[in-house]
């Protein structure tokens, strides 16, 4: 009695009109189980088999903590010149004709595209005392090889397509109108800049830069190479997991892994909720 | 401040969009560039606000000569098409933003910003809606806030790229009737760009009607009304019907439909008779003056009048004729479609084959 009641009353179902969502709903969530979620699944099983004595004891150990402050640093710095010259870049790539634009559009993609180790030998090459660079820089007294100012060249490296090709598109999308309101308004081109085309800009530059941070957080085979890997001055967190690997301490590795993981994540988090805010008020809630 | 153009022109690549073109417009005037797409009104407005730079030609704005000065220097007010807010700023801080760019010596102090700001709104009476973005306004009154902006700085000029092209007929109609309000009370000098004659005619101290890059009549709108001077501005504002006529006799004639010349010498040329929709009327039979069959194809009462759709008996044209008739003429001879009537003009314009000059003006008794 009640089920037959239950199925009248049940709501009418809508029939939608894209087709497929159970298939390719369940076939995503099926490969993101399979290359992002159990890999992490591992991790965490890994690190489980450490007390949380052992865990803090691996993780604040005096030379992984130095290579925390160095890859920090680094990415840091990494990022934020990428922001400068990301922008500048994206900007030049969006707003000017020029003969060559389109390769220098393709070459954009190039860090991606590369193996890192082979972009961290030529780097050091390039940069070593004796290299095209370096032997200029020497010159003037500035070591980049084998220094901490190395992993910032590797790591900007590694990570510039990230702000090109987030702030990229925002720009093309921008309305010219909005500019030239303002400058019949009577404002510079650098009120334009400050106060029209860079709030606009804002969430996808910041994104971009937090993206550029993150994987500089993570990158391995460019830095090495060019980084030097003197313990407390220019070793980074990556290759403290490596070092442990290759201890066969894979609970430690796991242990120093989830660090990383744990900062990234919710680092891209803290950006996605912010980014959803500010971009809430341009369009209109 | 008056506007004077003086052989403006402006080529894009090979493309002619504006043949050298001279305007004078006064003090105080309301201009509206009326034109089909492509017809250059745009250009023209952008040139004068210095968006874009003519190729040849000067501007002068009252006794300054602006022709080399950049926008952001000639003091001219832009409504842009689709308002171009500032989608990040509120609308105060969109008012705001002509008087907060200022020059630290010209820039008023921060109060007396806020005081201009919240008078501004209040003229375009949306002082409540201060600290809302533009992403929550409805058109109208994004349009509103637009025009609040452009007169922040108290422009010398204010120019209006399609201000109402895209809000609904009524909407449309009210902030036509607000604009001229406050045009009429302010008395600022403006050009507004428009492809809708009855905008044009409704809001324009007088009208320019432009077509492919030159300027075709230059008139108040009465006058442009009554005096079309081409086949351009005929056509353009309005329905009208054409009746492609060779001269026989004392008659126009095309195969089986003909008009008796109202000329007293009875000599007639060929040529092409323009003839408004309400200046023809319907009869049951022909006329000592006129023979036009028509077979009547739609009848549409729309608001105040009846209008029938005909389509020639016996004869051609090339597009289909309209009458524009009162309901009680309608009343009084009452017509459904498939029937054949005989329409006979009152009056029309005439414009001779071979010149490309002003129009005769035709009366039939």
């Amino acid at each position: 009695m009640s089920t037959s009641l239950n199925a009248t009353q049940r709501k009418p179902r809508h029939k939608r009109v894209l087709p497929g969502l159970g298939l390719s709903l369940g076939s995503s969530l099926f490969f993101i189980s399979l290359i992002l979620l159990l890999p992490m699944t591992g991790l965490v099983m890994q690190t489980a088999q450490m007390s949380w004595a052992d865990y803090w004891y691996v993780i604040t150990d005096e030379r992984v903590v130095a290579s925390y402050q160095v890859t920090v640093w680094a990415a840091l710095l990494a990022s934020i010149f990428n922001g400068v010259f990301g922008l500048l870049l994206a900007w030049v790539l969006v707003r000017y004709e020029f003969p060559g634009k389109r390769l220098l559009d393709a070459l954009v993609d190039l860090p991606f595209a590369l193996p890192t180790a082979v972009a961290g030998i030529t780097l050091a090459t390039l940069y070593a005392e004796n290299g095209w660079y370096g032997s200029l820089l020497a010159e003037l007294g500035i070591k980049v090889a084998y220094t901490p100012l190395g992993i910032i060249v590797a790591m900007s490296f590694t990570s510039i397509p990230f702000v090109v090709r987030t702030v990229q598109p925002v720009l093309e999308e921008l309305s010219p109108e909005e500019e030239e309101a303002g400058i019949t308004l009577g404002a510079s081109d650098w009120s334009v800049f400050r106060r029209i085309i860079m709030p606009s800009l804002w969430p996808a530059l910041v994104t971009g830069v937090a993206l550029s941070f993150t994987r500089s957080l993570g990158e391995f085979g460019a830095v090495i190479f060019i980084a030097g890997n003197m313990p407390y001055v220019s070793e980074i967190t990556s290759l403290m997991i490596f070092v442990r690997l290759q201890e066969f301490d894979f609970p430690a590795a796991s242990a120093i892994a989830s660090v990383v993981l744990i900062v990234s994540l919710v680092l891209l988090f803290a950006i996605n909720i912010w980014q959803a805010r500010y971009l809430k008020r341009l369009h209109g809630r | 401040m008056s506007i004077r153009l003086d052989n403006i022109s402006k080529t894009f690549d090979k493309f002619q969009a504006l043949s050298p073109m001279s305007l004078n417009i006064e003090d105080g005037e309301m201009i509206g560039l009326l034109g089909p797409s492509g017809s250059g009104k745009t250009t023209l407005l952008r040139i004068i606000a210095g968006l874009e730079g003519a190729d040849s030609g000067r501007i002068q704005f009252g006794q300054r000569d602006v022709t080399n000065l950049h926008v952001r220097d000639r003091n001219v007010g832009f409504v842009f098409q689709n308002y171009a807010l500032f989608r990040h700023m509120t609308v105060a801080d969109n008012v705001a933003f002509g008087l907060e760019v200022m020059d630290a010596k010209q820039r008023p102090n921060k109060a007396e910003i806020q005081k201009r700001v919240q008078h501004l709104l209040d003229m375009v009476q949306l002082g409540h809606l201060a600290k809302r973005y533009p992403s929550q306004l409805s058109g109208g009154q994004k349009q509103r806030i637009a025009l609040a902006r452009a007169l922040a700085t108290k422009p010398d000029v204010l120019l209006l790229d399609e201000p109402f092209g895209a809000l609904d007929a009524k909407v449309r109609k009210e902030l036509r009737r607000w604009l001229r309000n406050l045009h009429d009370e302010i008395g600022f000098t403006s050009v507004f760009v428009t492809h809708d004659q009855e905008e044009a005619l409704e809001l324009s101290d007088r009208v320019v009607v432009m077509s492919n890059g030159h300027i075709e009549q230059v008139d108040a709108p009465a006058q442009l009304y009554a005096q079309p001077n081409s086949r351009f501005v005929f056509d353009f504002l309005g329905n009208v019907n054409v009746f492609d006529a060779a001269a026989q006799g004392s008659r126009l004639t095309h195969q089986d439909a003909w008009l008796e010349t109202p000329h007293q010498d009875g000599k007639t040329q060929a040529g092409q008779l323009y003839i408004r929709s309400h200046e023809l009327a319907l009869h049951p039979a022909p006329t000592t003056q006129a023979h036009l069959p028509l077979r009547v194809i739609a009848v549409n009462p729309i608001g105040p009048e009846v209008r029938v759709e005909l389509a020639p008996d016996g004869w051609q044209t090339e597009q289909v004729w309209e009458a524009d008739l009162s309901h009680a003429d309608y009343e009084r001879h009452p017509v459904q479609r498939g029937d054949q009537v005989f329409a006979a003009p009152t009056s029309g314009y005439f414009f001779t084959a071979d010149s490309q000059g002003s129009p005769e003006r035709l009366h039939w008794s």
